[in-house]
């Protein structure tokens, strides 16, 4: 019988695949909207109150409370709201880049080596130093790890892309089109765009994830948001400093939230790619 | 420690003689790939060279300040040191400096090791090669055996645990494995110093053996957890896509035992993939490494290039760009010369 | 006498997901009873893509899992239960396989030939067996060292023959032994599996090459639509006039014309609820829409038709 994942198992074991797939996108997608609203709806100056700093997690503030006695569950709250609207920016951005290129690519031969060697320009230097140096060079805060993340996040997609428009441009009804007399530009728009929608907005949700933790990444290593910024990055590498004095809850419990939230957004991705490509799902 | 590396090798490939027995590279074709590799390699070093360059000097941070950090310093002071970061000259006459140095076969000057580029590199690259190559086989050994016990046991509680070790691996930001890591390890059992590579108020030189091997056990674990994830999520999908095929049908025909045709026809057909892939790796090894001995204060790289971006030692920032690149650049290499050569099929194609 | 092989009501069904996950069952063998003797040799005659395989693949116990099978396989009278199937497979039933797909792409074809080994005794005595058996059929020394895609087409379909026989099987399954060769390469590889037979062997045959079946086999089954529709000697089959379903009539008659190729046609890929040749038959019944006919015996033959079943047979 066919494989369903572990997260979709059990309590809804009576439903059929494509009914727990759709649950499954809709109630991640759900806690997901309800941690960006409430993140977004706290103030990011928390009240500090210097009698309950540096307690363990306790019913009152359930992960525990930092140095200056800010309740740690709302920073974090704040912190992963601030990573998934750093992650929708740079992930659309980077879906725009990547469709950009495979357009570009299909323009001519010449287009497409440049393109190729584009990727491998960018695929030749590690990730992480990447982000930092684009980083550096737009001045670190919101916008430069946007950017950089965006920036370095395009190459998968784009190489699928561009293999898809390859493919529909040697299709026969684009030739009849260019028979029309149909202009590259509408081809394009009529013809190519539609087809790989899915495709684009699946890569997009795929790169969330990946966008996400980089981004806490290269805060914690200092060159993303800003110390004054509430990002789980700048909660973790504060964290470090406490670490020696036994505080584990204020890296253990930002962490774990962050991976939960990462691990949501490829929970859809993955659900929502096997909807629209149902190979996987028959092996 | 060369020589530990070659044995460790040559003992993980007799286990396969019969990969070894495949290798029989046609050495004329070679040196025209290789030299044909070195001169893209030259190209991508010059741009990646040209860019960072300038992508750093148009940054608005300004390095004096990003040096000084909070410190206070007169006027004079601020225009002499102005003079040594250069900041006082145009962009065009920086960037013309910049490559003057890098075609004398120099890379300049590090600003906060005050030694020069090449030399700051060797000895930190040398410490984080270490690290680098003992995580990078106990991740190649661990997540080739997991993935060959996942795909062979697809579908059953084995290979949903495993696969969902490597889910949520795969979501899990490096650097906060290391934390967790040091939280167990070192404060709360007490098994490992917090950080430092070597021990306070002792000079590197003096550092013996085992307290070296003590301070890489928990960096190596951590960077090796990290690189686990992919390879063996690649190693389980290529053995199911073998356990699909015809041939292990007809093995299967033939009245092979299970194991015997994961052993005899699985492993063999995935291996030299699996290989490449595990070379392939060598970006995420570079990035992971940076992170890691971030958390653990392992005096590397890493921790030289994170202190270069935040205190704008452009020289040596550039620098590790380009080893970085270079070290990239043989990954994918040693990948592409395992995936062409290697297998005979390909390689009775070339030979045509 | 006990039969060799006998496979009786035979099904085999899919699950599978498809654009948008919604789920698909698709039955691609129904009901299918044959059996082949000792000393003989059966065909089951079907157009390529329409799961005769799945007939080889069953009787072997090497279906995907994700299929569903009903009804029995007896081998020599005895139910082949999975264990069973594990047990004789490669020993007493072997399989010729398609192609040379069907070799490891990265092991010498001797080694694959030799097959898993306890001991290094019994790897010396099977690698005598395997230059023997490969050098009956003309392969020398030189093709022991080959990987499976440096050998020609001849020379792979030999090779697939060898190693088939190694174990020295009481029943050969040949899967498809002919697409794409030769025409000398076809007269061998039907000289050799008639060979089989003077082995005291059983074969059964898949294959859509008409000419195939008619110059080897004893007995032809033909599949149509997932379903085996006729059961007749080879002999009849050489005149329209001998055979009695309309299809194999349709058939024959129309061989000269299509080269002894089977038309791929429009075959009803899902189960129907009537005569699998309802859409197509020239004689059809009302009551062929509604109702399925089953395989009887009429006269020795085996036929799927209500044209020939007893008229009052309204149960």
């Amino acid at each position: 019988m066919s494989e369903t994942p572990w997260y979709n198992k059990g309590l809804f074991s009576s439903l059929n695949l494509r009914q727990k797939t759709l649950l499954t996108i809709g109630l991640t997608g759900l806690v997901l909207l309800v941690i960006f609203i409430s993140g977004t709806l706290i103030d990011a100056n928390l009240p500090t109150d210097f009698s309950i700093k540096m307690q363990p997690p306790s019913f009152a503030h359930i992960f525990g409370t930092d140095w200056m006695g800010r309740d740690m569950f709302i920073r974090t709250i704040k912190g992963l709201s601030l990573s998934i609207m750093i992650g929708i920016g740079a992930s659309i951005i980077s879906s725009i880049i990547a469709t950009l290129l495979a357009f570009l690519a299909s323009i001519n031969k010449f287009c497409d080596s440049f393109v190729s060697w584009l990727i491998d320009l960018f695929a030749s230097i590690p990730h992480i130093l990447l982000i930092m140096m684009i980083s550096i060079a737009l001045g670190k805060g919101a916008f430069g790890v946007i950017m950089a993340v965006a920036f370095s996040h395009w190459v998968n997609l784009t190489r699928v892309l561009r293999a898809e428009v390859l493919q529909i441009n040697t299709s026969e009804y684009v030739a009849l089109s260019k028979r029309f007399g149909k202009s590259k530009l509408w081809i394009a728009k009529e013809h190519i765009l539609p087809l790989i929608l899915s495709q684009i907005f699946v890569g997009t949700l795929l790169v969330f994830p990946h966008a996400i933790m980089h981004e806490s990444s290269v805060t914690f290593l200092g060159f993303g948001l800003s110390p004054h910024e509430p990002a789980i990055g700048i909660i973790l590498s504060e964290s470090m400093t406490y670490l020696a004095m036994g505080a584990w809850w204020l890296a253990f419990f930002p962490g774990m939230a962050l991976l939960i939230v990462v691990l949501l957004f490829d929970i859809i991705g993955d659900n929502l790619k096997r909807l629209f490509d149902p190979s996987q799902a028959n092996k | 420690m060369i020589y530990f590396y070659k044995s460790f090798f040559n003992s993980f490939f007799k286990t396969n003689l019969y990969t070894l027995e495949m290798i029989k590279i046609n050495s004329k074709k070679l040196a025209k790939f290789l030299g044909y590799k070195a001169i893209r390699l030259l190209i991508l070093l010059v741009v990646i060279a040209a860019i960072s360059f300038i992508m750093v000097q148009l940054s608005p941070i300004d390095p004096v300040k990003a040096y000084l950090g909070q410190r206070i310093v007169s006027q004079e002071q601020l225009a002499i040191m102005g003079e040594y970061w250069g900041t006082n000259l145009t962009l065009g006459e920086r960037v013309l400096g910049w490559l003057q140095t890098l075609a004398s076969g120099s890379m300049g000057f590090s600003l906060i090791y005050r030694a020069p580029v090449t030399e700051v590199i060797a000895q930190k690259f040398f410490a984080s090669l270490t690290l680098m190559i003992v995580s990078w086989i106990i991740s190649g050994v661990v997540g080739f055996g997991l993935g060959v016990i996942a795909g062979a046991k697809e579908g059953t509680l084995t290979d949903k645990a495993i696969k969902t070790y490597c889910y949520i691996l795969q979501s899990t930001p490096t650097f906060w494995i290391g934390l967790v890591l040091l939280m167990v390890f070192s404060v709360y059992l007490g098994w490992f110093p917090i950080g430092l590579s070597v021990p306070i108020g002792q000079l590197s030189d003096t550092v013996t053996f085992w307290q070296w091997l003590y301070r890489l056990i928990l960096p190596a674990i951590t960077l090796s957890i990290v690189g686990i994830a992919s390879l063996t999520m690649y190693t389980r999908d290529k053995l199911i896509s073998v356990k699909n095929s015809d041939y292990f049908l007809f093995a299967q025909a033939r009245g092979e035992s299970f194991w015997g045709m994961i052993k005899n026809h699985g492993i063999r057909n995935i291996l030299l993939p699996a290989i490449s892939i595990q070379f392939l790796s060598f970006n995420e090894l570079f990035g992971g490494t940076i992170l890691v001995e971030q958390v653990f204060a392992y005096p590397g790289i890493g921790q030289a290039t994170v202190a270069a971006g935040l205190r704008s030692d452009v020289p040596l920032l550039l620098g590790i760009v380009i080893i970085s690149a270079i070290f990239v650049f043989v990954g994918n290499l040693i990948a592409d010369v395992i995936y062409q050569y290697v297998d005979p099929r390909l390689r009775s194609e070339d030979d045509e | 006498m006990t039969k060799l092989l006998e496979v009786n009501n035979l099904s085999i069904s899919f699950t599978q997901y498809v654009q948008g996950l919604n789920r698909h069952d698709s039955k691609v063998i129904t009901d299918l009873t044959i059996d082949v003797n000792e000393n003989e040799i059966v065909a089951v005659l079907g157009s390529s893509g329409s799961g005769k395989s799945l007939l080889a693949h069953s009787i072997l116990g090497i279906l995907p899992y994700n299929s569903h099978v009903t009804g029995e396989i007896k081998y020599k009278g005895e139910v082949l239960t999975q264990e069973l199937k594990e047990k004789l497979r490669g020993k007493e039933i072997c399989l010729i396989p398609q192609s040379v797909n069907f070799l490891d792409p990265l092991m010498k074809v001797s080694q694959q030939a030799i097959g898993e080994c306890e001991d290094d005794k019994e790897r010396e005595e099977k690698k005598i067996r395997q230059r023997e058996v490969f050098s009956k059929y003309g392969l020398d020394e030189s093709v022991d060292d080959l990987y499976p895609f440096e050998l020609s087409g001849g020379m792979a379909r030999k090779v697939l023959l060898s190693t088939a026989l190694l174990g020295d099987p009481n029943l050969l399954i040949a899967d498809e032994p002919t697409p794409g060769l030769d025409k000398q390469s076809v007269e061998e590889t039907i000289s050799d599996i008639k060979n089989l037979k003077e082995q005291d062997k059983g074969v059964l045959l898949i294959t859509h090459e008409i000419n195939v079946a008619l110059k080897t086999a004893d007995r032809i089954a033909v599949f149509y639509s997932g379903h085996v529709i006729e059961i007749n000697t080879a002999e009849n089959f050489k005149d329209a006039d001998n055979v009695l379903h309309p299809y194999t009539k349709a058939l024959i008659n129309s061989l000269p014309r299509n080269g002894f190729k089977l038309t791929e046609g429009v075959q009803p890929l899902d189960d129907v609820i009537g005569c699998p040749y309802y859409e197509n038959c020239p004689v059809r019944m009302d009551k062929c829409e509604k109702n399925k006919p089953k395989l009887i015996n009429h006269n020795g033959v085996m036929i799927r038709c209500f044209n020939y079943e007893e008229v009052n047979d309204e149960s």
